[in-house]
């Protein structure tokens, strides 16, 4: 066995995802099952492998050289509240975060 | 049987004043209005937009002005794409009320360029699945077989482009989410290299793997959408400065000497023996118009899915980290934050999205990071190379797009391994960043489409075209 159900809960934890009891195990045996799959990556000697975390190289992005730092409007603060799930405009409401 | 628009009729309908844009777009709405309720394509109309859009152009029509490329062209967007004022939920009940304040790059340069929005198409929550049944908002069918999937994660853009409800749409593609249902509805579907449109307001599954891409009724009209929507985008650090050629240009050229590669991989067991004996036949279509075909070896084929989904869960664990019920979307309400948090997610997050997360958030947790997350990256590297070793060789390479025809709803979706090996072909070319289309390639077991994959070589989207185009005027659809 790849994962227990100790594991999910952790990474359920970790990830802020409340799952039920039938979840939990649903997930743990369908991930199971797809780590055991991914474990033939180990059939790879990958050892002088430099990762590769994206695939452009720095000559095909504009970013090797940094872009001028401008302002620039972005009105959209009132369309973007209006639609938030508590907004007290200018600001998003959250449940109390702090114990006095 | 509804008229099959294209760009070219389009334009010429209306220069010669046969139809106004507003008839032409009011006509797709009808068409919509029929068909949606059975197929399911569309989860929302952007009817107003439409209107001022088309009376813009009809301005230009009566005053006699040029027309822009698309000018007219009703078109749909897969709805992980932004547009302003219009909701955007990306399949999913945690976005069920976005409604953007903005739009993507890619709807602006569409607009930009004459096209009617016509509204969002369905597909598999946040573009995580293969067969659109992902969707919160149920699946989408078939146009060309009722009783199966359309492909994912773009089955909507594909199913509206096949089912004539749309002259063309935009999808995004991930591990196969364009060119999967691309094939799966017998139309012809292309991601461009990673970079070659910007990302600016798609909303993120995987950024290093995520691109927007045409769905059409031809390979002139995919060539003329990725024209408008290809190009740097200040918006997107990630969108090249590479030159956009003119596509259309390359289009009709001779085929006649270039170098094919068959890669041996690709032809391994678990293909459906239709797919095969069409893929095969729509080979030797290539081979008549002079190309040169080669059998090469791309030894990393066989470790892509499982790369894949340590990438793609890693990074979409990270992206999906903004749903939190805070600035938009669903929230399920607890005195406490952090509940506050769970209980939004755990209730706004679909079965896949949420397995997804968990396999994501584990590959890139401390004790295991290196173990998959890493050895992942570098497998991707290897990846990478053997295309790169391959494109020393040849010009492109061909292979089938799904090794199965579209299959039947409710068949895999029990088993989510089975399901994320549909996308076996196409997630070798997502990983290592190269262009590649989706041709249609016959049809088997009666109506059932088959693609083929064409893969260039980074920002070989000419030559991609080129070959796609000779293959569709040589009959490559109706083998």
């Amino acid at each position: 066995m790849k994962i227990s159900r100790e594991d999910v809960v952790r990474v359920a934890e970790l990830a802020y995802l409340d799952l039920s009891e039938s979840e939990l195990e649903m997930y743990r045996a369908q991930i199971d099952e797809i780590l055991e799959y991914i474990g033939k990556l180990n059939e790879l000697d990958t050892t002088k492998v430099e990762p590769m975390a994206q695939v452009l190289s720095d000559d095909q992005t504009a970013d090797a050289t940094l872009r001028e730092d401008l302002i620039v409007p972005c009105a959209v603060a009132e369309d973007v509240l209006k639609h938030a799930p508590d907004p007290e405009p200018p600001y998003f409401r959250v449940p109390k975060v702090i114990e006095r | 049987m509804t008229t099959t628009w294209t760009i070219d009729a389009v334009k010429e309908a209306l220069a010669a004043k046969k139809i106004s844009a507003r008839e032409l777009t009011s006509d797709f709405y009808k068409r919509i209005e029929a068909r949606n309720p059975e197929l399911n394509a569309f989860l929302a109309l952007s009817p107003e937009r439409a209107r001022r859009q088309t009376d813009r152009i009809d301005a230009l029509v009566a005053e006699g002005k040029a027309l822009p490329p698309l000018a007219g062209v009703p078109v749909a967007i897969k709805d992980v794409i932004s547009t302003r004022g219009t909701k955007t939920t990306c399949g999913s009940k945690i976005l069920e009320n976005y409604i953007p304040p903005f739009d993507a790059t890619a709807v602006e340069r569409l607009e930009a360029a004459g096209a009617v929005i016509l509204g969002k198409t369905n597909c598999d929550e946040f573009a995580m699945g293969s067969s659109n049944e992902n969707s919160a908002y149920g699946p989408v069918k078939n146009p060309a077989a009722m009783d199966r999937v359309p492909g994912g994660s773009s089955g909507g853009s594909a199913a509206a482009v096949a089912a004539g409800l749309a002259v063309a749409a935009l999808g995004t593609d991930t591990g196969g989410s364009i060119r999967q249902p691309g094939s799966f509805c017998g139309i012809p579907a292309m991601m461009g290299s990673y970079g070659r449109v910007s990302r600016y307001g798609l909303i993120a599954f995987a950024s290093s793997l995520d691109r927007i891409g045409p769905f059409a009724t031809n390979i002139k009209d995919v060539a003329a959408i990725l024209q408008v929507i290809a190009g740097r985008d200040p918006h997107d650090s990630t969108s090249t400065t590479a030159p956009v050629p003119k596509y259309s240009a390359e289009l009709g050229k001779p085929v006649k000497g270039l170098r094919l590669g068959i890669p041996k991989e690709y032809f391994a067991e678990g293909m459906d023996a239709g797919v095969r004996q069409k893929i095969e036949a729509g080979i030797e279509i290539f081979k008549k118009l002079g190309c040169e075909l080669m059998e090469i070896r791309m030894p990393h084929t066989d470790y892509a899915i499982a790369t894949y989904y340590i990438i793609a869960t890693a990074e979409a664990s990270s992206n999906l980290a903004r749903y939190d019920g805070v600035r938009y979307g669903l929230r399920v309400a607890d005195d406490s934050l952090l509940a506050m948090y769970r209980k939004t997610r755990g209730a706004g997050f679909g079965p896949e999205v949420k397995r997804r997360i968990v396999l994501g958030t584990y590959v890139l947790s401390a004790g295991y990071y290196d173990a998959y997350y890493l050895k992942g990256q570098k497998v991707r590297a290897l990846i990478a190379q053997d295309f790169h070793d391959a494109f020393s060789k040849v010009d492109a390479i061909l292979t089938p797009t799904s090794p199965v025809p579209p299959f039947k709803l409710g068949e895999r979706t029990d088993d989510p391994l089975q399901m994320y090996l549909a996308d076996i072909y196409t997630v070798t070319g997502s990983l290592a960043g190269v262009p590649g289309i989706s041709v249609p390639c016959g049809r088997v077991k009666g109506n059932l489409p088959v693609g083929m994959q064409i893969f260039g070589p980074a920002f070989g989207e000419a030559r991609v075209l080129q070959l796609a185009h000779a293959f569709e005027q040589a009959g490559g659809a109706n083998l």
